[in-house]
């Protein structure tokens, strides 16, 4: 219940206050999303299977999302910044779609 | 993990805020967040994350639009030159052509005319001059370079301008004439006033029937007398 209003509340201000990113963060906004996401989608499986705990969902939230950047950060420094972030986006694809195919297969056991 | 033992059970463990709980919802929260700002960002024009090699295609097929755009703006240009050109081209001739016409109202009759001229006044208390008598002065004058002419300021004097006598008066182009003659001429007035005076000219030959001429200079003469136009019936122009 507290997930889907807190979901409800950030789309909220996001819509309502219309930020611009800083430029300094906009190579790292995106990457960092879809590490949330891998996070979200592996706490999902986790609940589906009844092991989701508190704790564990947010520490790899917050590691996904700051590893994630980091490794950005990182490729940018290098000059190999679009190559890691897309080797980013893969892995962590990969994650999500490993974990939706475990929720559907636990879901409709196919 | 408390054990779960049915709905009521479930619905109290996700309904009761605890701190954990409470940091998954503002995680989830401000991922919602960072989606919705990241997909409003999308919406702007933004460079700064394009990375270099798609910045050196963008720049490329700018280039090329600017190039092409460049071009195109010089021959608009050319061309709105060139029509400004025959614009003004065609202002000239038009200006070029009311000058002609406006000369040639004055050599046809049909337009007032002003300038320089002489005033030769003819009495013959006797009625001794003919219309070839004052045809004879006309050609004088016109020979001197006489322009534009008038007899008693309503008779225009023009090419098809006949002279004929008439019962005592003198019709010019159908009006009668009476007399004195006054026969204002504009153009050059001392050519003029020499070529009414030499020995054996105009005002000896008035005086050699019992008349008097005189002939005054003056600075302007204004004629506002129009000859009667025709327009030609018979002859048509060749070109």
């Amino acid at each position: 219940m507290i997930p889907v209003i807190g979901l409800v509340i950030g789309v909220g201000v996001g819509l309502w206050m219309q930020p611009t990113v800083p430029l300094s963060l906009q190579p790292y906004l995106p990457i960092a999303i879809v590490a949330a996401l891998d996070a979200v989608v592996g706490a999902l499986r986790a609940l589906g299977e009844k092991r989701f705990d508190d704790r564990v969902f947010v520490v790899s939230f917050i590691s996904n999302v700051v590893i994630a950047a980091a490794m950005v950060f990182l490729g940018d420094q290098l000059g190999v910044g679009s190559q890691l972030s897309t080797g980013v986006i893969v892995v962590l694809g990969i994650r999500i779609f490993a974990n939706a195919a475990a929720i559907r297969r636990r879901i409709f056991h196919a | 993990m408390p054990d779960v033992k049915g709905p009521l059970a479930r619905l109290r463990r996700w309904s009761t805020p605890t701190t954990p709980h409470l940091a998954v919802g503002v995680l989830i929260g401000l991922l919602g967040f960072g989606i919705t700002v990241q997909v409003g960002q999308d919406e702007e024009t933004d460079y700064s994350s394009v990375r270099g090699v798609e910045l050196v295609e963008l720049l490329k097929s700018i280039d090329a639009a600017n190039e092409r755009l460049a071009g195109q703006i010089d021959d608009l240009t050319a061309t709105r030159n060139d029509l400004q050109n025959s614009t003004q081209r065609s202002a000239e001739a038009e200006q070029q052509a009311r000058k002609r016409a406006e000369q040639l109202a004055i050599l046809a009759g049909s337009a007032g005319a002003s300038g320089p001229g002489v005033v030769v006044t003819i009495r013959d208390p006797e009625k001794a001059v003919s219309a070839g008598q004052l045809l004879d002065a006309i050609e004088e004058l016109r020979d001197a370079g006489a322009e534009a002419i008038v007899i008693n300021g309503t008779a225009r004097v023009v090419a098809q301008t006949y002279f004929l006598d008439d019962e005592g008066s003198i019709r010019v182009g159908g009006r009668e004439i009476k007399r004195p003659f006054v026969i204002e001429a504009i153009g050059d007035p001392d050519t003029m006033a020499e070529a009414v005076r030499f020995r054996g000219g105009l005002i000896d030959r008035i005086a050699n029937v019992g008349g008097t001429a005189t002939v005054t200079e003056k600075k302007k003469l204004t004629i506002t007398a129009l000859a009667d136009v025709k327009s030609p019936e018979y002859a048509q122009p060749t070109s």
